[in-house]
């Protein structure tokens, strides 16, 4: 199954997207995950090629189900991971998300998840480093249904600029049809604290270094918990090594 | 000689702090500078470790040979100076046993010495932590986060027990903390420092850190300038009569 027309920047999930590089990609082949009521599973993504890269994913939680989806966005020219999950009854969807990107690069996570039945608890952790003149984006719209009482979305977002020119675009998004229902967004972009880079300097380390240990904990939040955690960390401790 | 600053001017956003600071020190001593609030004690800890933002103007500072003002500030730290923080910097998520090693080592590759092993490092890291009674549970903790004042400055001590520098400047070590931890500090600075090659260079408001500490030499700062220089005593004639009367 494909995705079938070549969008364009009117549409909001590809708003800030680099088209001219999708078009190389288009059509995009759907990546389909069903995961069967009380059972969980797993999945990595390291988008680490040297060109572009576009994915589509669609995730379906029956009841129960529990889902753990890390990425680490790190792709060379444009990287674009796409997610929609609909969750049933009682199910978990956890997203931990890292992105660093330098020069020109394009990089974005944009997310959908459908709480459709009551219940549900979902968590999604962004964290993006951006330099030179880097563009890092979250779109992400999490969705109630009515009648899906119970259900639990929580969205953290945030970005780090190491130099003026990178842009970070945030738009966390609620839909809620239900009344009972817990959820939260945070999303803050800022820059390395001037004052902690300092201090470390002063023990010592290398104004690099010192970014890279301040850096290094802002990302390890997109991976804590993760089965391959200490790959996906040690992944992404060599592109920030790249960076600085 | 260990530390010569001739003539020493900055400003700081773009406001004139110190206005010909002219101090020596020698290996084997210790000096407290004393002074009235913005005198520019904090401003000469910090032009001293090189904090971006504080702009030497004229004059010149010889650290052990070396032209201090010409480097960076890890340079300054790997060439042997320790800069104690009044307000430590919290640091979330990175351990002071990661952070300190780190450092250390960074200073050790500039001085073209072998890194030390996880294992050599933290069996320094617990002889420096017990000599100033600090948990090693409190070491593999984020740095400095969740740590009272007093704690804090004992991870500064605790830190300059483990980077060995030839020459510490601590800036108000001794605010924020209560009778048992200024006795503690105290005996800590004696013990890390109080040797014939080290020297040190104490900032400070009260004279009561100098009851553990006795300092060679007290200057009082007012001004951006050193106005008065004498023995420990004048640290407790200002004690009693006041810097007004004492710096006039």
């Amino acid at each position: 199954m494909t995705v079938a027309t070549l969008p364009t920047r009117k549409d909001e999930a590809f708003r800030y997207a680099d088209v001219g590089a999708l078009e190389t990609l288009w059509p995009l082949a759907l990546q389909q995950i069903h995961v069967p009521a009380g059972a969980s599973d797993v999945l990595s993504i390291v988008a680490d090629s040297s060109g572009p890269e576009a994915r589509e994913i669609e995730i379906v939680l029956d009841e129960g189900a529990q889902f753990d989806l890390r990425v680490l966005n790190i792709a060379g020219a444009y990287g674009r991971i796409a997610v929609t999950v609909t969750l049933g009854k009682g199910a978990r969807f956890h997203l931990g998300a890292a992105q660093l990107a330098g020069g020109d690069q394009t990089l974005e996570v944009v997310t959908e998840v459908i709480h459709a039945e009551p219940d549900a608890v979902s968590t999604q952790v962004v964290r993006s480093v951006l330099a030179g003149h880097a563009t890092g984006t979250y779109l992400g719209k999490v969705a109630v249904a009515r009648g899906a009482n119970g259900s639990d979305g929580s969205q953290s977002i945030r970005a780090m600029l190491l130099d003026r020119t990178a842009t970070a675009n945030a738009r966390p998004e609620l839909e809620i049809f239900a009344d009972d229902v817990k959820c939260a967004h945070g999303c803050a972009v800022g820059e390395l604290d001037p004052q902690g880079l300092f201090y470390l300097e002063s023990r010592g380390l290398p104004p690099a270094e010192a970014k890279k240990l301040m850096l290094q904990a802002f990302i390890a939040e997109a991976f804590v918990g993760a089965a391959d955690e200490d790959a996906l960390t040690e992944a992404a401790l060599n592109a920030l090594g790249a960076l600085i | 000689m260990m530390l010569n600053i001739h003539n020493l001017s900055n400003t700081v956003a773009s406001k004139p702090i110190l206005k010909g600071l002219s101090l020596t020190l020698n290996a084997g001593e210790i000096h407290a500078i004393m002074g009235p609030n913005g005198a520019g004690k904090s401003t000469l800890a910090y032009t001293l470790g090189g904090r971006p933002g504080y702009e030497v103007t004229g004059g010149t500072v010889d650290f052990d040979g070396q032209d201090l003002l010409a480097m960076a500030p890890h340079e300054r730290a790997a060439a042997g100076l320790f800069l104690g923080f009044q307000y430590p910097v919290e640091i979330p998520g990175v351990s002071n046993v990661q952070f300190l090693r780190e450092a250390l080592n960074a200073q050790r590759r500039a001085r073209g010495e072998a890194p030390l092993s996880g294992g050599e490092f933290l069996k320094l890291a617990k002889e420096k932590a017990g000599l100033l009674r600090f948990d090693m549970d409190m070491l593999k903790r984020p740095v400095n986060v969740g740590f009272s004042g007093g704690e804090k400055k004992r991870a500064e001590m605790v830190q300059m027990g483990i980077l060995d520098p030839k020459l510490a400047i601590l800036d108000e070590t001794d605010s924020g903390l209560d009778i048992d931890a200024l006795r503690i500090v105290g005996e800590g600075i004696n013990t890390i420092m109080r040797k014939p090659d080290r020297a040190v260079l104490l900032i400070t408001h009260y004279q009561r850190l100098l009851d553990y500490v006795t300092p060679d030499f007290v200057h009082v700062l007012a001004g951006g300038r050193i106005v008065k220089s004498g023995g420990p005593e004048l640290a407790h004639q200002l004690e009693s009569e006041g810097y007004e009367a004492v710096a006039a």
